[in-house]
C-alpha cells in the first residue's frame, strides 16, 4: 500500500487521503535545499481506527510507535550495511523524543520515500541529511506527548517537561510515563493533522494545486533512481512548515552516547539478519552464470545434462533485458545468462562444475589490464585529450620555476568484496513481487526490478535487510532483478546467491587510473605550477566513466596560481562504480603522493608544507570534491584542515619520534564525504621489500557533533585499515575483456596480524553541519602509508598495489 | 544419503549428497543461518564451526567427514561459559560493523582461548588471521577477546 502512495505521489496535503489505509499516522519529513525543514503531516483515512485496531500500540508519527507498557519502536530509515545508521538514526529520533534508550527497540522502516525521503546508504550521506530532519521528528514525539499529559492533567502545556520516557508537571512533579499516553497523544496527533492538512489542501487549491508533487522516488533520490527537484521542495509547500522546538545540545543524553550497535545481540547468537538468511516457504535456490567477459551472451549450454543432474530442477538461457553489460555498474539489470536452479543452493552451484557453455564473448574481449597500462602511457606522451582546469598559465610558470618536479602514479581496478557474496530473494505472486535484499539502494532496485519485469512499481516491495558490507557496491541491483526474474520465470520463490567466484568476477569496479604530474616551485619552495595529465576510461567514448573522474576542484585547485587538470580517455566495457569514497579513494594516492614529493624538493617538512599550502585559514565557498550530491553541500573551511594536520602532528609526535632503521613517518590529508581526515603512519620495510604498518594516527573533523562515539570509532579506525588493506593488496587484473581473479588468496583482503594499532582523535568544530564518516578516513590512509615507505627507505611507490620485489633492497 | 550429527548437543539426521559441505546442511537444511558463506574455499572463516571444540571451516568440511565428532555453531555458542564471556565482551566493545564475519570471528576466538586463556597479541595474530573480516574490526576484534579472557585490553604492539 505505501508503493501505490509513492506511485501516485498523493499526500494529504495534496488534497485528499491516499486510496489505502494505514496502520500508522503518517509524519513526513524532509530537509529543505536551504537546510530548512517541513514536516508534512498526512493522515491515510483510516489510521486511527487501525492504530486502535492493532491492539496495544500507538503511533506517532512513521517513526515512532509506542505501547502502553512503554515499549518504543523507532524506525530505522537507511539500510544498514556495517555503517552503524541502524542505531545512529534513531538514537537521533530517541534524543528528541526524550527516550530511555533501554524502552527502545528498532526496527527497519519499509522503502517508502513518501514516507522516509530518500532511504540509501552511500556517500557518507545519511547523517547529514537527516540530523536535524529527525531531530525534528523525535521534538514533534515528544510535544504531542506533552500535550497528552498537560490534557490529562488540565494544566497548561508549558508547565510540563519531560524526563527519559515520562512527561512530569513542573509545579506539583507528578509524572506520566509515555506508554501511558500513547494512545492520547495518538489521537491528539490525528486530530492536529487533520486539521493542518484540512487547511493546507485549502491553501493547496487556492494556490492552483501548487503542492502536487513528482512521484516519491523524486526527493533528493536515491542515486541511480530517477530523480526530482531539490529535496522536499517539490513535495510539500513551505506551508507545511512546522517548527518544533529542539533541545539544547548541552542536555544531549542519548546522542553523543557509545550506543553498542542495535543488532549486536542477534548477531553475535547467530541470528538471520542478513539477505542470505532470508527464506520463503517453498522456495529454490538459483546460480546464475554470466558471460566471463563482460557485454558476452550465451549461445548454447549442456542444459538437458544440467537438468539430469540430482536436486536440480531447472536450468534455461536467459537472453537479458539488456543487450550487453552496462559499463556504468549502477545501471545494469538483467545480463544475459544461464541459470540454474536447484533444490539446494550446493546443488545448483556443484551443477556449474558440469555446466558448458557456449559463448558469444563479444566486443569486450579485445580490453587488458596490460594493454590499458601501455596505451595510458602512449596517451600520457602525447597532449590531453581535454583540459577539465585551467587556472593561470602553467607553462610560463613552470618555466620559471626554480625547481621542476614530475611524478607518475597508477592504480588498479579493485573489487568491492563485500564478505556476503550478492543475493536477493524474491517471490512473485499474482502479478506482484516481494523481494528481500541486502541493498544499499532499495528505492533503485524497486524501480529496476519493475521496469525488467514490466510491472508497475507499485506492485514491486522491497524488504531491506542487514548487509554484510555494502562499501558502494550494493548501490547496484542487477541481484534484486535477477532473483525477482527467476521467481516471475519459474513461478517459484526464488533465492539467488552468487558464489564467491562470481561475486568477483560479475560486479562493477574501481576504475584504475594513470595520474601524469608536473609540478613547479619557486625559490622559496612555494607551489606555484601543478598539472596533471590523468588518463581514465570512458564507456561511452564520451563521458567518463562511472567514479572515474577527476573532480575539476579537487586539491590542489584553488591553492596553486598555475593550474591544469587535463585527461585523455581509454575505452572500457568493463562496468566501474562507485567503491566507498569514490573517487577520492584513488585520486588522494596519487597526489598526495606527489604533494609529499613537492614538499621534499622544496626541503620542507610534509606536514608543515601541506598545512602551508592551505594557508591562511578561509573559508571557501566549494569543497574541493563535492562528486555526486544529494544535498547543498558546506563550504571547505581551510581551516579545519589545518587543524586536524596540527592535531595530528601532536598525536604522533611527528618528526620528534626517533625511529628504527627501514622506519619511517607519512603524513597525508584529504577532505572527502565532507569530513577532514589527517592521518599519519609508521611504517617499516624490511630488506626483502614487506611493508609493515606499525601505527597509524588519525585525526578528525566532522563538525561540531558525534551521534555515535563508538561506532564513529569503527568508521574511522575501519575505513583506515580498509585503505591500507586496497593499497597493500588488492588488484583486479583484466585479461581478454574477464576478470582473472577469483577468490580470497588472489584478491587479498587484510588479516589480524597485519592489522596496525589506529588512534583516532576528533577534533570538534561548532557552527557547521552534522556530517558523515563511512568514507572520509579513508582516502588518507594509502598516501600516508606511501609516503612512510619513502620516508623509510628512499623508495617511491608508484604503482598500487604495493609491491614488495620494487621495495626490496638491491 | 542419511548422515546423523551432533550440532549443538543435539543429534540431527540429514539427507544429503555425502560431499555437501557442513555449512550447507547448517544453513539450507537445519536451517541454522548463523555460520555464513564467504568463500567456499576456507579461506575467509565467516563459516567457521567447532567440531569437537577446535575452529573447523565449515564449506570445506564434507558432511561424510564430521561422523561422531561434537559441532558446535554460533547458535550453540552460548552453552559455554567462553562462548558466554565473547559474546558479551563483542556487545561490550561493540566489535561488529557489518557483523557477517562475526560468528567465526567468535568461533575462533572461542577455539583459541579454549586452547590459550591467556593469549599475548601474538597468538591473537595467530590463531585468527584465518578470518577475514571485511569492515576491518581487527582493533576491536583484538580488545574483545583480551576482554573476555580477563586481560587488560591494550595493545602490546603499539609504538
Amino acid at each position: 500500500m505505501a508503493s501505490q502512495q509513492v506511485e501516485t505521489g498523493k499526500s494529504a496535503v495534496a488534497g485528499g487521503a491516499p486510496e489505502s489505509p494505514s496502520r500508522r499516522t503518517f509524519l513526513t519529513v524532509s530537509a529543505l535545499a536551504g537546510g530548512g525543514l517541513l514536516i508534512d503531516f498526512s493522515i491515510p483515512g483510516s489510521a486511527l481506527a487501525a492504530a486502535h485496531a492493532a491492539e496495544h500500540e500507538y503511533t506517532l508519527n512513521a517513526y515512532i510507535q509506542i505501547t502502553p507498557n512503554g515499549a518504543i519502536t523507532i524506525m530505522a530509515k537507511n539500510p544498514e550495511i556495517g555503517q552503524g545508521i541502524k542505531t545512529a538514526l534513531p538514537q537521533i529520533i530517541a534524543e528528541e523524543l526524550d527516550a530511555d534508550w533501554k524502552d527502545v527497540q528498532v526496527e527497519q522502516a519499509p522503502v517508502d520515500a513518501r514516507l522516509y525521503g530518500a532511504q540509501f546508504a552511500g556517500g557518507s550521506f545519511s547523517i547529514p541529511m537527516n540530523y536535524e530532519p529527525l531531530r525534528q521528528v523525535g521534538a514533534a514525539g515528544r510535544a504531542l506527548l506533552i500535550k497528552a499529559a498537560a490534557e490529562k492533567w488540565h494544566v497548561p502545556q508549558e508547565q510540563c517537561d519531560t524526563l527519559p520516557s515520562k512527561v512530569r508537571h513542573k509545579a506539583t512533579g507528578r509524572t506520566l510515563g509515555y506508554g501511558a499516553l500513547a494512545s492520547r497523544a495518538a489521537a491528539i496527533g490525528t486530530k492536529e493533522q487533520a486539521a493542518q492538512a484540512a487547511a493546507m489542501a485549502a491553501m493547496a487549491r487556492a494556490a492552483g494545486g501548487a503542492h502536487a508533487g513528482p512521484p516519491g522516488r523524486g526527493r533528493g533520490g536515491p542515486p541511480g533512481a530517477g530523480r526530482g527537484g531539490p529535496p522536499g521542495a517539490a513535495m510539500f509547500g513551505a506551508a507545511g512548515l512546522q517548527k518544533v522546538k529542539l533541545k539544547d545540545p548541552k542536555d544531549f543524553r542519548i546522542i553523543g552516547q557509545p550506543i553498542s550497535g542495535v543488532d549486536n545481540p542477534s548477531i553475535v547468537t547467530g541470528k538471520p539478519l542478513f539477505g542470505i538468511d532470508q527464506s520463503v516457504p517453498g522456495m529454490k535456490y538459483a546460480v546464475y552464470e554470466r558471460c566471463p567477459v563482460f557485454g558476452g551472451r550465451p549461445v548454447s549450454a549442456n542444459l538437458d545434462e544440467i537438468k539430469a543432474l540430482p536436486g536440480i530442477h531447472d536450468a534455461f538461457i536467459v537472453e537479458g533485458a539488456q543487450p550487453t553489460g552496462l559499463p556504468d555498474g549502477m545501471q545494469i539489470t538483467l545480463v544475459p545468462g544461464v541459470a540454474i536452479i536447484g533444490d539446494t543452493w550446493w546443488a545448483a552451484n556443484k551443477a556449474l562444475d558440469k555446466l558448458v557453455v557456449q559463448w558469444d564473448e563479444g566486443p569486450v574481449a579485445n580490453q587488458s589490464t596490460e594493454k590499458f597500462d601501455r596505451t595510458a602511457a602512449d596517451l600520457a606522451s602525447k597532449p590531453p585529450a581535454k583540459v577539465i582546469r585551467k587556472d593561470g598559465d602553467f607553462d610560463k610558470a613552470v618555466s620559471g620555476a626554480a625547481k621542476v618536479i614530475e611524478g607518475n602514479y597508477q592504480y588498479p581496478f579493485i573489487a568491492h568484496a563485500y564478505l556476503e557474496p550478492l543475493n536477493a530473494t524474491a517471490h512473485f505472486k499474482d502479478g506482484k513481487v516481494e523481494v528481500w535484499a541486502a541493498t544499499q539502494n532499495p528505492a533503485a532496485g524497486q524501480g529496476n526490478v519493475a521496469k525488467t519485469l514490466g510491472i508497475s512499481p507499485a506492485n514491486v516491495t522491497v524488504h531491506v535487510v542487514r548487509s554484510g558490507g555494502g562499501f558502494g557496491g550494493r548501490l547496484g541491483t542487477w541481484y534484486m532483478v535477477e532473483a525477482a526474474y527467476l521467481s516471475k520465470r519459474t513461478g517459484l520463490p526464488i533465492k539467488m546467491l552468487n558464489n564467491r567466484k562470481q561475486d568477483i568476477q560479475h560486479e562493477y569496479y574501481r576504475p584504475a587510473g594513470y595520474h601524469h604530474f608536473k609540478a613547479g616551485i619557486d625559490a622559496q619552495g612555494k607551489l606555484v605550477a601543478f598539472r596533471d595529465h590523468f588518463v581514465t576510461f570512458t564507456s561511452d567514448g564520451e563521458k567518463v566513466s562511472n567514479s572515474a573522474d577527476l573532480e575539476p576542484g579537487a586539491f590542489p585547485a584553488r591553492f596553486v596560481p598555475n593550474l591544469e587538470f587535463a585527461e585523455s580517455l581509454m575505452l572500457l566495457g568493463v562496468p566501474t562504480g562507485p567503491l566507498r569514497a569514490p573517487g577520492d579513494n584513488a585520486i588522494a594516492y596519487a597526489f598526495e603522493s606527489f604533494i609529499d614529493e613537492i614538499a621534499l624538493a622544496a626541503g620542507k617538512d610534509p606536514l608543515q608544507y601541506r598545512i602551508d599550502l592551505y594557508s591562511p585559514a578561509r573559508v571557501l565557498q566549494n569543497p574541493p570534491s563535492p562528486r555526486r550530491s544529494f544535498m547543498k553541500l558546506p563550504e571547505f573551511d581551510t581551516g579545519r584542515a589545518i587543524g586536524v594536520l596540527e592535531l595530528v602532528r601532536e598525536m604522533s609526535n611527528w618528526g620528534k619520534r626517533k625511529l628504527p632503521a627501514r622506519t619511517g613517518m607519512g603524513v597525508a590529508f584529504y577532505y572527502s564525504h565532507l569530513g577532514y581526515v589527517a592521518e599519519v603512519i609508521q611504517a617499516s620495510v624490511a630488506p626483502e621489500g614487506t611493508v609493515k604498518v606499525d601505527k597509524v594516527w588519525a585525526a578528525v573533523d566532522c563538525g561540531p557533533q558525534i551521534v555515535n562515539p563508538s561506532g564513529a570509532m569503527n568508521q574511522v579506525q575501519g575505513a583506515i585499515i580498509d585503505g591500507l588493506s586496497a593499497a597493500l593488496g588488492q588488484q583486479i587484473t583484466i585479461d581478454r575483456g574477464r576478470i582473472l581473479q577469483t577468490n580470497f588468496h588472489e584478491f587479498n583482503l587484510l588479516r589480524m596480524n597485519q592489522a596496525p594499532p589506529v588512534e583516532v582523535q576528533f577534533r570538534k568544530t561548532e557552527g557547521v553541519m552534522v556530517t558523515g564518516l563511512g568514507e572520509p578516513a579513508l582516502p588518507s590512509a594509502p598516501p600516508a602509508l606511501c609516503n612512510a615507505i619513502y620516508a623509510a627507505i628512499g623508495k617511491r611507490v608508484r604503482k598500487l598495489p604495493i609491491d614488495p620485489a620494487e621495495l626490496a633492497s638491491t | 544419503m542419511s548422515y546423523t550429527i551432533t550440532v549443538n548437543g543435539k543429534a540431527e539426521t540429514v539427507d544429503v549428497e555425502g560431499d555437501t559441505p557442513l555449512l550447507w546442511v547448517l544453513r539450507d537444511v537445519l536451517d541454522m543461518k548463523g555460520s555464513k558463506f564467504g568463500c567456499g574455499m576456507g579461506l575467509c572463516g565467516a563459516c567457521t564451526v567447532h567440531l569437537n571444540g577446535r575452529a573447523t571451516r565449515s564449506c570445506i568440511t564434507p558432511i561424510s567427514a564430521v561422523g561422531s565428532a561434537q559441532v558446535t555453531t554460533i547458535e550453540g555458542l552460548g552453552a559455554s561459559e567462553i562462548g558466554r564471556k565473547l559474546q558479551a565482551a563483542w556487545v561490550a566493545h561493540d566489535v561488529p560493523q557489518c557483523g557477517y564475519c562475526q560468528a567465526g570471528q567468535l568461533m575462533s576466538a572461542a577455539s583459541l582461548l579454549g586452547a590459550n586463556s591467556r593469549p599475548s597479541d601474538q597468538d591473537i595474530d595467530d590463531g585468527m588471521s584465518g578470518n577475514i573480516c571485511r569492515c576491518c574490526t581487527y582493533t576491536r576484534v583484538r580488545a574483545a577477546i583480551k576482554e573476555a579472557a580477563g586481560l587488560p585490553t591494550t595493545d602490546s604492539r603499539e609504538v
